[in-house]
């Protein structure tokens, strides 16, 4: 293997001017077009947001796009009445409850199997390991109502615990997957002067493998955490809709159902349930790209 | 007692065998140079002995202890990476006392022992950066400090410096040999590279295609190399081969190569009286042809014409690229020479120094005298 540190970016080779103008020229489709993406995306979650602020018969009269010239008249009262009267805040509670565990738990328990994987050697490791990838298309809907069963056996249905195992479960194939190819991908003469240094499989996962990972966790963490955060169906079937118990997703959708359409109050749930993964999501961005193109180039 | 023997070890990767019946023993504190072309299987012998690849038949011993079965961490050996392998994400502090660390050793013992092996190989300054914040030279540094610092029994080195400029690697190839004569460990260096092997092995194997060829000090190997390709990887330029008959000419002999021909001188004729009739493979180091003007007193010249097709001028000597009919000969002459590009000359083989070669077993029939068996003589 070349020397190369492990991670390095790519490093900009210096332009002339019109070297870097031809580029820009080159690149104006590219930029037009993201950014086109970008307004498609972003219009109808700016609408929702406009939305939560203004009143019951406002939504129901005019267009959101209305609001935004004066005179303004914005209101909190939609947050305060989420969040106090229909148990948004227990539910707040609930969905952390329910994705933080879940989250940690895939990610453990992928790293380990992936490590095992790439750089321990068992007779069958290709085969469990295309057996773990061939998981992934199992379609979720097959497993609902045996695995609903066992848990009625065990009477854990609507517990935490329930969630946590069938979301580390549901996660753990792709999780795997990705880790290996990233571990796979960690140069083999690291390891191998660690295992030289006297390092046992433990020490080698603890003090090279995950430090040198953190931008794959990290990505990985944040794809899980946002479809955990996200799921209505895995927690509307295991946990059964109790109220002291269900995440967000599952109250929001209750608003729709049992009270008709009440806008006002289904605008600012959103933007409630939306809050936590966008804090995460920027908190954690710089890991997140940088964990999508590690992956990328290395394969 | 840090002797390693080889014993008769193969290797193979599924259809390859990456050695074949692989039988060295390095003496303790020795300095052996593995030496060979890319792939010849130089990487896969270090990794056996450091227990990182599986041993397909025979048996690796170091001292008297068969290590087979011995996992890696219990060899008690050091290995510097061709990649250096230095960890990314630690200081270079923790990266040279990793192993110690792991060792259990008291945290004032590592402290003293990284502060040592940074003062030997003069990078204290660098402590406390991470090996991205490194130019190359300095990694291979590191990559050193970290393996003596564990005190090994034996030393292994794969190629530290394939990565660093001429002249670095110059610096650092003297540096290295005063380390092995300052730690007295076994050292077994890897390069494919025979400049390197030469100048700092007490002992060469020379390999080829998974096989040893020969075992010897640098002086033997190159004046009596055992076989063709041996004659050819050691030594810079490579020695000149040519094929050619030995055929009697008015009681001289002659070494007919069909479009040239080699005359030796009447003192001689009885040397090479046992191939008369032969067709052999003959071969003579660069230095070994003169240009006639320049003759050394004492050698026994055997004269040949040939065309003068480029010179290239070293300053201290002058490289000539000439045609003997359609064989291409490298002389390194004196720089006072006259001869020029196009000129059609006679130039003198040292015919002492002729090696002489089974043109199907490719083994030596006849040694040139160097300068070891002058002395012996
Ligand atoms: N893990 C492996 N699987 C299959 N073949 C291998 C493996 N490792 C080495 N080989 C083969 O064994 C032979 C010797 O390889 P080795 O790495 O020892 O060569 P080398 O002499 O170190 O070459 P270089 O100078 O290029 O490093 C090569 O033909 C190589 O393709
Ligand atoms: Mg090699």
């Amino acid at each position: 293997m070349a020397d190369r540190t492990v991670l390095s970016r790519s490093e900009e080779v210096p332009m002339t001017p019109v070297q870097r103008l031809m580029r820009q020229l080159s690149r104006g489709p590219l930029h037009a077009a993201i950014i086109l993406v970008c307004i498609m995306w972003m219009t109808p979650t700016a609408g929702l947001f406009v939305s939560s602020f203004r009143t019951r018969s406002e939504i129901a009269t005019t267009g959101w796009w209305t609001a935004l010239v004066p005179p303004w008249q914005f209101t909190l009262e939609n947050y305060e009445h989420v969040l106090t009267a229909r148990g948004m805040g227990q539910s707040f509670i609930n969905s952390v409850m329910i994705s933080v565990p879940a989250t940690l738990l895939t990610i453990l328990i992928a790293a380990l199997a992936a490590y095992a994987f790439s750089w321990m050697e068992f007779r069958g490791r290709e085969l469990f390991f295309l057996l773990v990838v061939a998981l992934l298309v199992v379609p979720i809907q097959l497993t609902l109502i045996p695995v609903l069963r066992m848990y009625a056996n065990l009477g854990i249905t609507g517990t935490f615990p329930a969630v946590w195992l069938a979301h580390t479960a549901y996660g753990l194939p792709f999780a795997v997957f990705l880790l290996r190819n990233f571990f796979a991908a960690l140069p083999k003469d690291l390891l191998e002067s660690a295992f030289l240094e006297g390092a046992s499989h433990f020490t080698a996962f603890t003090r090279i493998v995950l430090p040198l990972s953190v931008p794959a966790l990290a990505a990985l963490g944040i794809f899980q955490f946002l479809w955990l955060w996200n799921d209505l169906l895995v927690a509307l079937v295991y946990l059964g809709g109790f109220r002291d118990v269900a995440p967000m997703t599952v109250t929001i959708s209750s608003l729709v159902s049992s009270f008709g359409s009440e806008w006002h109050l289904l605008t600012s749930a959103a933007f409630v349930s939306m809050m936590l993964p966008l804090i995460v999501f920027f908190a954690l961005q710089k890991y997140f790209v940088e964990g999508i193109l590690a992956g990328a180039v290395k394969g | 007692m840090a002797r390693v023997l080889f014993d008769h070890v193969w290797k193979r990767f599924g259809e390859v065998a990456a050695l074949k019946d692989f039988h060295l023993e390095v003496e303790d504190k020795e300095f052996l140079v593995l030496v060979g072309p890319s792939g010849c299987g130089k990487s896969t012998a270090l990794r056996l002995l450091a227990g990182l690849e599986r041993i397909t038949e025979g048996s690796i011993y170091i001292g008297d202890q068969v290590i087979n079965d011995v996992p890696p961490k219990d060899r008690d050996i050091a290995m510097v990476f061709q990649s250096y392998a230095l960890y990314p994400h630690m200081t270079i502090r923790d990266n040279i006392g990793f192993g110690l660390k792991l060792r259990k050793i008291p945290k004032d013992e590592i402290q003293r022992r990284i502060a040592e092996a940074a003062q030997i190989l003069g990078v204290e300054n660098l402590l406390d950066r991470k090996p991205g914040q490194l130019s190359g030279g300095q990694r291979q540094r590191i990559a050193v400090a970290r393996a003596i610092v564990r005190e090994p029994r034996v030393f292994l080195l794969d190629e530290p410096l394939s990565n660093l400029d001429a002249k670095l690697r110059v610096n650092t190839r003297a540096e290295i040999s005063k380390l092995h004569k300052r730690l007295g460990t076994t050292f077994i260096y890897v390069t494919h590279d025979q400049t390197e092997a030469m100048t700092m092995a007490t002992r060469i194997a020379v390999m080829d295609a998974g096989v040893i060829q020969q075992v010897g000090t640098p002086q033997d190997l190159y004046d009596h190399p055992a076989n063709v390709f041996v004659a050819g990887f050691i030594g810079s330029p490579a020695m000149n081969f040519f094929t050619a008959r030995v055929a009697e000419e008015d009681g001289a002999l002659v070494l007919d190569g069909g479009s040239f021909k080699v005359k030796t001188p009447l003192d001689r004729v009885e040397e090479f009286k046992e191939f008369v009739g032969r067709e052999l493979l003959f071969g003579i180091r660069p230095e070994n042809i003169h240009d006639a003007e320049f003759v050394p007193r004492g050698v026994s010249t055997a004269p040949v014409e040939v065309q003068v097709d480029v010179t290239e001028l070293m300053g201290n000597e002058v490289f000539l690229h000439m045609l003997a009919g359609e064989t291409k000969l490298l002389a390194r002459v004196d720089p006072r020479t006259e001869l020029s590009a196009g000129d059609t000359v006679e130039v003198m083989m040292d015919l002492e120094r002729m090696h002489v070669f089974d043109p199907e077993s490719k083994e030596v029939l006849r040694s040139g005298a160097g300068v070891s068996a002058e002395d012996d003589e």
